[in-house]
């Protein structure tokens, strides 16, 4: 579409199309080459670039001209890219011969304003001065921050030997905008350029090392486009960034570049370039003048590799209601299987769009292009899940006024009532419930203890909503699922371990095993809202132990060991057993979850129906309100769910709260006075976990704020809120005190002491018939039932039994029990 | 019938005489819109129009102005075409700029080099009729379409089918009478080729004439599907809309031409053309005879698809709107009278299901859909009342689906549409339906045993489908929420295992020894002009405004604070939220816009009738050893 109308080179051209370049770079290379073209061009043309010649008889000898060139099919294969003079208005047939470097005349690539030697002369500058002392990505780990980092790299590209150089273009974006812009726009000219000024450079500071071909430059993240729906025409043949998922990969595809003939009668060869999909296959013999004796010599052909891939545009991106886009890319050479479906990549490359051909039967054609993206860098979002931290994989941009209004707003005292009360405004009040989740939205600061042995400490708040049905906690966890980027949302009853964790699959087309991760997985860096929490069968609870805890998940499986990140907080609700809540039992007994994996969570609420008239009047008007009142005024009234997201998000990846001395002060005195609380009863009130849990809630308020230090006033409130939520939970119904036994054994200490004297008593009753080796069960309950002045059920009875069994005193076989 | 009608059957024309005046200029694109739209507001000047819904598509004109009313199925990707660009005239060697707008093919001889291409964009959708459109209403619509001379040649001829005809097409068996809609022209080849999908193979009738899996959302549906061209306003479309879109017809055969033909040679170095797979190859570019394409000049998104009813929001609707507000409280009645008949003489599930008809999701709070309405009527009589109850309900509302809940469906039915990244399509799924379709469940045919995963999975996406109106479309790699309004019955012997908002027990008063005869003898009763007024009040009631005093706001938040006062644990929030609901439908099924105190004080008694049967049927079942 962009070509020329009129050819440049017009009379000089050969039949077969190939570039002035690639002629005059094989004149230098072949004998037989000089015998086919006639030399037309000057040799000092700095346009040479993309020849194939990847069988360069002879040694490599060091330096520019002994490595071997490796052709780049990402940047088209037929280039027609000869030089004009701006002054001279029209292409000319002298303007292709480039050589001319007349003073006071500017030579640039027919259709771009690209002057090959400024354009090689500034990257080369940009390589050689470029600093970014503020560079935190992970692949700059290890260099000096304050010397020039590209050099650095062409110093690791000598040391390691792979010849690539990734070159991130927000660097050249801020080092010189003016050639930002010449690569973004025309990059099949640009890059090549840069390619010649970094083997320049390269060979002059390393003349000895010995690199497969020459250095091939990758530029990544483009600034012009990020978003797979805003391409459009205007983008074609420009350099382009996209995000997308990888949905699916071709089969390698062998494509010829250069095709090799030989003449049947006298063994004569030669090679001709594949020019856009076309072979000119030579009618002639050059050596013996037979005509069409050339046969194409499959295996003595070039090819190279190329791979189609399909990406479909990130959900992130996408407008409610609208189906995902899909675009085709095209990898070639090393590129190709770089990437897996399913991964999540930044892909940059030339956006091309190609005319559909036309059959050549037929007289109309269609007249749609077919547009794809041939990759020059493929960058994975996700890869770095794998390891370590990630606080930028997100990627998420914030513009300067975004920043500015989120920082207004965390300025403000009322933050924190203000967010919690945007938080689910269809629920009513609950707010202690509405805090409890803000701070697990935000979340503690992550540490690493792993030089110590201790591994990552938990920063996830883990959250256990139990109550009534009815109580909107499927509604509230719907909200914090849409709320959250990285949320899953499941329910008890309908998930099994393997829907949560992982599960290995055999992919239909290659019979390979492929792991494919559940919910608590994908939910990684995100919150796993859990419904129905109690319908769970146990051997599914039972992962979660591992999850809420270490932040991993181990799986063994088909032959697939390994251990995944599972770096999620759960949001669990679950009804009480007896459908309704009943007061005068403990948690546990009313929603018969194991205490183990109770006291992993950091906060339980119950969520019930308080039962006043103020609550209900308040409660009767907030519904009433919800459906009768205008968007308008709804508007006014909270924050918007978008100013929520963004808040969150900033605070996760840009507030790292650590504890300052008073807090930390008041964080020891908080975990003394709640092991206070207890000794006095002869309780344990409080554990280390609780500590934590302290200790995650305060950060996770000081994030709120956006504040770097942890305070007093995080304390404060983590403790008002761990205080709250244990109220609520760990209270024991029998004597109305906090007892965190409750949460912790499984059972309160009142409990237990009961249970105790029960045994003691049937163990009396017993040792008081005499010597009897046996005796009925349901009689023995009886006798047990009849000399207690306490009613007595018959799991107490039972318990009892297991106690006196456990200190070997007797057994139960059946419905008798024996005496040992 | 104007004299000119040239913007019917040659819109082309039209287009190009407007890109030749304009020079280049690209406001000439705008003046084609703004004259299309002018066009079409013309009294009546629609109905001129034919519409692919009604009318065979060999009996259409290509390249003429046809509508559609349609449901948006998928999107595909944009593509680019040319714009505008050059041909070479082979004997004069003169260059001509020409339009590529609105069309699918170029002219012969296009310079490919020229500067004055311009390349465009344009997006494809993929538009099916609306899913489960009442017999009725595609009846009405193509009588009135027939009224006025159609610009084809075709006379339609189709005889009004009776009642009992249109259950049988709710069967499996096929249609004679049909016949003329579904015949393809589409060549053996394409028999040959094309297999159909596996959701709609166990119920499409053996005699389906195509063999095109055109992704239909139900099985057993027909109609021409469409790939329509869109060129403006692309974010204002959504998936599942529905519209009636006004287009060229293009059926241009080149557009047929299918990968066998190519040579395989030709394949390997242009690359181009081998990505695309053969399954999407036939996803996206079937034979345009049975699948044509539409390119859009206007669209009209359609708030309900009742033929009974103005579609446009224009003053001829706010007319009809008041003039039969006035009537509103007598058809009620009369409605009421003829569902509680129906309803073996309960007339308390009659109002429930009055209200459940007019319900309609009116807004979202957060994640919370507010008006949803889902009524569970427990304790139908077995024996094919429920499927008699089907049809009287698909007789009185312009969309419905009869969801048979049997363990086999249940298993074997995809009902979450799910994307085909091979053939690159959304393929359909029985939930993906249009606004206010009344989605009949049928647990009375559940039987026990097991449910598989795609079972368990259907299940699921009917819980989310009625607590929160949404659902998730799979897309492999992850979901994907689509908010969607759809008027869910549950029918049901005792509680149905799915969640609703509102369950009432059935009280049958009359037993009648044959049921069968029963209903039909009910149904026969009523008047078409009756059954059409009825159908014009349930459409109208679910668009009226409404709004509630501070008044009456105070009054309702006393009345609930009394209520619990008594006994906390008789009310709860969920229940003021439904008796809310109750309260609007209620006066909206009066004609009354603003809820009076007595609007909510008949709410509260039908809602306190409803839960003394509910408590009633729980003790009775508690009783029981």
């Amino acid at each position: 579409m962009s070509s020329p109308t009129s050819t440049p080179v017009g009379s000089k051209r050969s039949r077969d199309d190939i570039p002035v370049t690639r002629k005059l770079y094989r004149n230098r290379l072949s004998e037989s080459y000089l015998q086919i073209l006639p030399s037309e061009v000057d040799m000092s043309s700095p346009l040479m670039y993309g020849t194939p010649s990847s069988r360069v008889e002879g040694t490599p000898r060091s330096g520019v001209r002994g490595t071997p060139v490796r052709q780049r099919p990402d940047l088209g294969s037929a280039r027609k890219a000869p030089q004009v003079d701006l002054h001279t208005e029209l292409p000319s047939a002298d303007g292709a011969v480039a050589s001319e470097q007349a003073a006071g005349q500017k030579l640039v690539i027919w259709g771009t304003d690209v002057n090959v030697g400024t354009c090689k002369e500034k990257f080369q500058r940009f390589l050689q001065r470029f600093i970014d002392p503020t560079s935190n990505e992970d692949e700059n780990a290890g260099l000096d921050l304050n010397e020039p980092l590209y050099m650095q790299k062409l110093e690791e590209i000598s040391v390691i030997g792979e010849p690539v150089l990734n070159v991130n273009c927000s660097h050249v974006q801020s080092f010189d905008a003016d050639l930002y812009r010449q690569l973004i726009s025309y990059p099949q000219e640009v890059i090549p350029t840069f390619d010649m000024a970094v083997n320049e450079l390269f060979f002059e500071r390393f003349p000895d090392s010995i690199l497969e071909h020459q250095i091939q430059v990758r530029p990544y993240n483009a600034l012009k486009t990020r978003n797979m729906r805003s391409l459009n025409p205007e983008d074609i043949d420009q350099m382009i960034t996209i995000s997308g998922m990888v949905i699916r990969t071709s089969q390698l595809i062998p494509e010829m570049q250069e095709a090799f003939f030989q003449c049947q009668v006298c063994a004569f060869s030669t090679r001709v370039e594949v020019d856009r999909g076309r072979i000119a296959e030579p009618a002639v013999c050059r050596n013996c003048n037979t005509t069409h004796s050339l046969a194409l010599i499959h295996n003595r052909s070039a090819f190279s590799d190329k791979q189609m891939i399909k990406v479909q545009e990130s959900p992130d991106d996408m407008p409610a209601g609208q189906t995902p886009h899909t675009t085709i890319v095209y990898a070639h050479n090393d590129l190709v299987d770089k990437v897996q479906p399913g991964d999540r990549i930044n892909i940059t490359g030339i956006y091309r769009a190609v005319p559909m051909r036309e059959n050549p039967r037929q007289s109309t054609v269609k007249s749609v292009y077919k547009t794809h993206i041939d990759v020059i860098h493929f960058r994975k979002t996700d890869e770095k899940r794998l390891h370590g931290l990630d606080e930028d994989s997100d990627q998420k941009l914030f513009t300067e006024e975004r920043v500015q209004t989120l920082k207004e707003l965390a300025a403000k005292p009322d933050v924190y009532e203000r967010l919690s009360s945007a938080l689910a405004p269809s629920i009513y009040e609950q707010e202690d419930i509405k805090k409890g989740i803000l701070l697990q939205l935000f979340g503690g600061t992550r540490k690493d203890f792993s030089q110590t042995g201790r591994g990552n400490f938990r920063a996830e708040v883990n959250i256990l909503l139990c109550g009534d049905p009815g109580t909107s906690k499927s509604q509230l966890l719907q909200y914090v699922f849409n709320l959250v980027p990285r949320g899953q949302y499941t329910s008890g009853k309908g998930s099994s371990a393997v829907g949560l964790t992982a599960y290995v699959m055999k992919d239909p087309e290659t019979k390979q095993l492929v792991l494919q991760t559940g919910a608590l997985v994908l939910s990684d860096n995100g919150i796993c809202c859990i419904d129905e929490f109690d319908k769970m069968s146990d051997s599914t609870r039972s992962v979660l132990h591992e999850v809420m805890e270490q932040q991993t998940l181990s799986i063994a499986k088909a032959g697939i060991i390994c251990q995944l990140n599972a770096r999620t907080s759960v949001l669990a609700a679950a009804n009480p057993v007896e459908s309704q809540w009943n007061p005068k039992k403990t948690t546990i007994e009313n929603i018969q979850l194991p205490h183990t994996l109770l006291s992993r969570f950091d906060l339980i609420f119950l969520m019930l129906d308080p039962q006043d008239e103020a609550y209900d009047r308040r409660l009767a008007h907030h519904l009433v309100a919800l459906y009768y009142q205008s968007e308008e005024q709804i508007e006014e009234e909270f924050l918007d769910m978008a100013v929520l997201k963004d808040y969150i998000a900033y605070a996760r990846t840009y507030i790292n709260p650590r504890l300052n001395e008073e807090a930390s002060q008041a964080l020891i005195e908080a975990y003394v006075d709640m092991r206070k609380i207890g000794s006095g009863r002869g309780m344990v009130s409080a554990y280390p976990r609780q500590l934590e849990s302290l200790i995650r809630l305060a950060e996770a308020h000081a994030k709120v704020r956006f504040s770097d230090k942890v305070e007093t006033v995080d304390v404060e409130e983590a403790k008002r809120l761990h205080r709250e939520a244990l109220k609520q939970s760990a209270t024991d119904p029998r004597t109305g005190f906090v007892d965190i036994s409750i949460l912790t054994t499984g059972m309160s200490a009142t409990a237990r002491k009961r249970k105790e004297e029960v045994a003691q008593a049937l163990k009396k009753m017993i040792q008081s018939r005499g010597k009897i080796p046996a005796m009925k069960y349901q009689q023995l309950f009886d006798d047990l039932r009849g000399q207690s002045e306490a009613a007595i059920t018959k799991d107490m009875f039972e318990e009892a039994l297991r106690a006196l069994a456990d200190e070997d005193y007797l057994t139960v076989t059946g419905k008798t029990v024996r005496l040992l | 019938m104007p004299s000119s009608h040239d913007w019917i059957n040659k819109p082309l024309g039209v287009v190009e005489a407007m890109f030749a005046q304009s020079n280049s200029n690209p406001e000439w694109e705008a003046k084609v819109l703004e004259y299309f739209k002018g066009q079409l507001k013309e009294k009546e000047s629609h109905s001129w129009v034919p519409s692919l819904n009604d009318v065979p598509l060999h009996y259409l004109k290509p390249n003429s102005l046809v509508k559609f009313r349609c449901l948006v199925q998928d999107m595909f990707d944009p593509e680019f075409y040319m714009g505008v660009y050059e041909t070479v005239d082979p004997s004069t060697k003169a260059n001509v700029l020409r339009c590529g707008k609105y069309k699918d093919v170029t002219e012969c001889g296009v310079d490919l080099n020229s500067r004055n291409t311009v390349t465009a964009e344009r997006q494809t959708f993929y538009c099916v009729p609306i899913p489960g459109e009442s017999p009725w209403a595609k009846e009405i619509s193509f009588l009135s379409a027939a009224r006025v001379v159609p610009s084809t040649s075709y006379v339609p001829s189709r005889q009004k089918r009776s009642y009992e005809e249109d259950d049988d097409d709710m069967d499996t068996q096929p249609q004679k009478q049909r016949e003329p809609h579904t015949e393809p022209h589409g060549n053996g080849d394409s028999k040959r080729q094309e297999t159909e999908a596996p959701s709609s193979q166990t119920t499409t009738p053996s005699d389906c004439s195509s063999h095109l899996d055109l992704n239909f959302p139900l099985p057993g549906e027909r109609g021409p599907a469409c790939l329509v061209k869109v060129y403006e306003g692309l974010d204002s479309f959504k998936l599942n809309d529905t519209l009636e879109i006004y287009g060229i017809l293009s059926v241009n055969p080149v557009l047929t031409v299918l990968g066998e033909e190519k040579d395989p040679s030709l394949l390997l170095l242009n690359p181009t053309e081998s990505m695309e797979t053969p399954e999407e190859q036939r996803a996206h570019d079937p034979p345009a005879s049975l699948v044509p394409r539409l390119h859009m000049l206007y669209a009209r998104p359609l708030q309900h698809n009742n033929p009974l009813l103005p579609s446009a929001p224009t003053e001829d609707q706010s007319a009809f709107v008041s003039s039969f507000l006035v009537e509103m409280a007598s058809v009620r009645a009369e409605l009421l009278a003829y569902l509680t008949h129906v309803l073996l003489g309960d007339g308390l599930a009659a109002e429930y299901l009055l209200l459940h008809l007019i319900s309609d999701v009116y807004t979202r709070r957060d994640v919370l859909p507010l008006g949803k309405f889902t009524l569970n009527l427990s304790g139908c009589p077995l024996n094919s009342y429920t499927e008699r109850l089907y049809q009287i309900v698909q007789q009185l509302v312009p969309c419905s689906y009869r969801l048979s809940m049997s363990l086999h469906t249940m298993n074997s039915m995809r009902l979450v549409p799910k994307k085909d990244y091979v053939a690159n399509r959304l393929v359909s799924g029985a939930l993906q339906l249009a606004r206010n379709t009344s989605l009949f469940l049928d647990e009375t045919q559940l039987e026990q045993g097991q449910l598989d995963s795609s079972g368990v999975r259907n299940i699921t996406a009917l819980g989310n489908l009625i607590s929160w109106q949404k659902v998730d479309y799979d897309f492999s790699y992850h979901q994907m929420e689509f908010p969607c309004n759809i008027n869910v019955l549950v029918t049901s012997e005792g509680r149905s295992l799915l969640p609703s908002d509102c369950q009432v027990p059935l009280q049958p008063q009359v037993t009648p020894p044959n049921m069968e005869e029963y209903l039909t003898t009910i149904h026969m009763a009523q008047f078409t002009s009756q059954i059409n007024k009825f159908r014009v009040y349930l459409s109208l009631a679910r668009t009226l405004d409404y709004s509630i005093s501070d008044e009456v706001t105070k009054a309702v938040e006393d009345d609930f604070v009394d209520m619990r006062k008594d006994d906390p644990q008789s009310v709860t929030a969920e229940d003021l939220h439904r008796m809310l609901v109750v309260a609007r439908l209620l006066s909206l099924s009066l004609g009354q816009t603003t809820l009076s105190r007595d609007g909510w004080m008949r709410a509260k008694h039908i809602d306190m009738l409803r839960r003394s049967r509910t408590e009633q049927q729980k003790s009775l079942n508690g009783n029981e050893p």
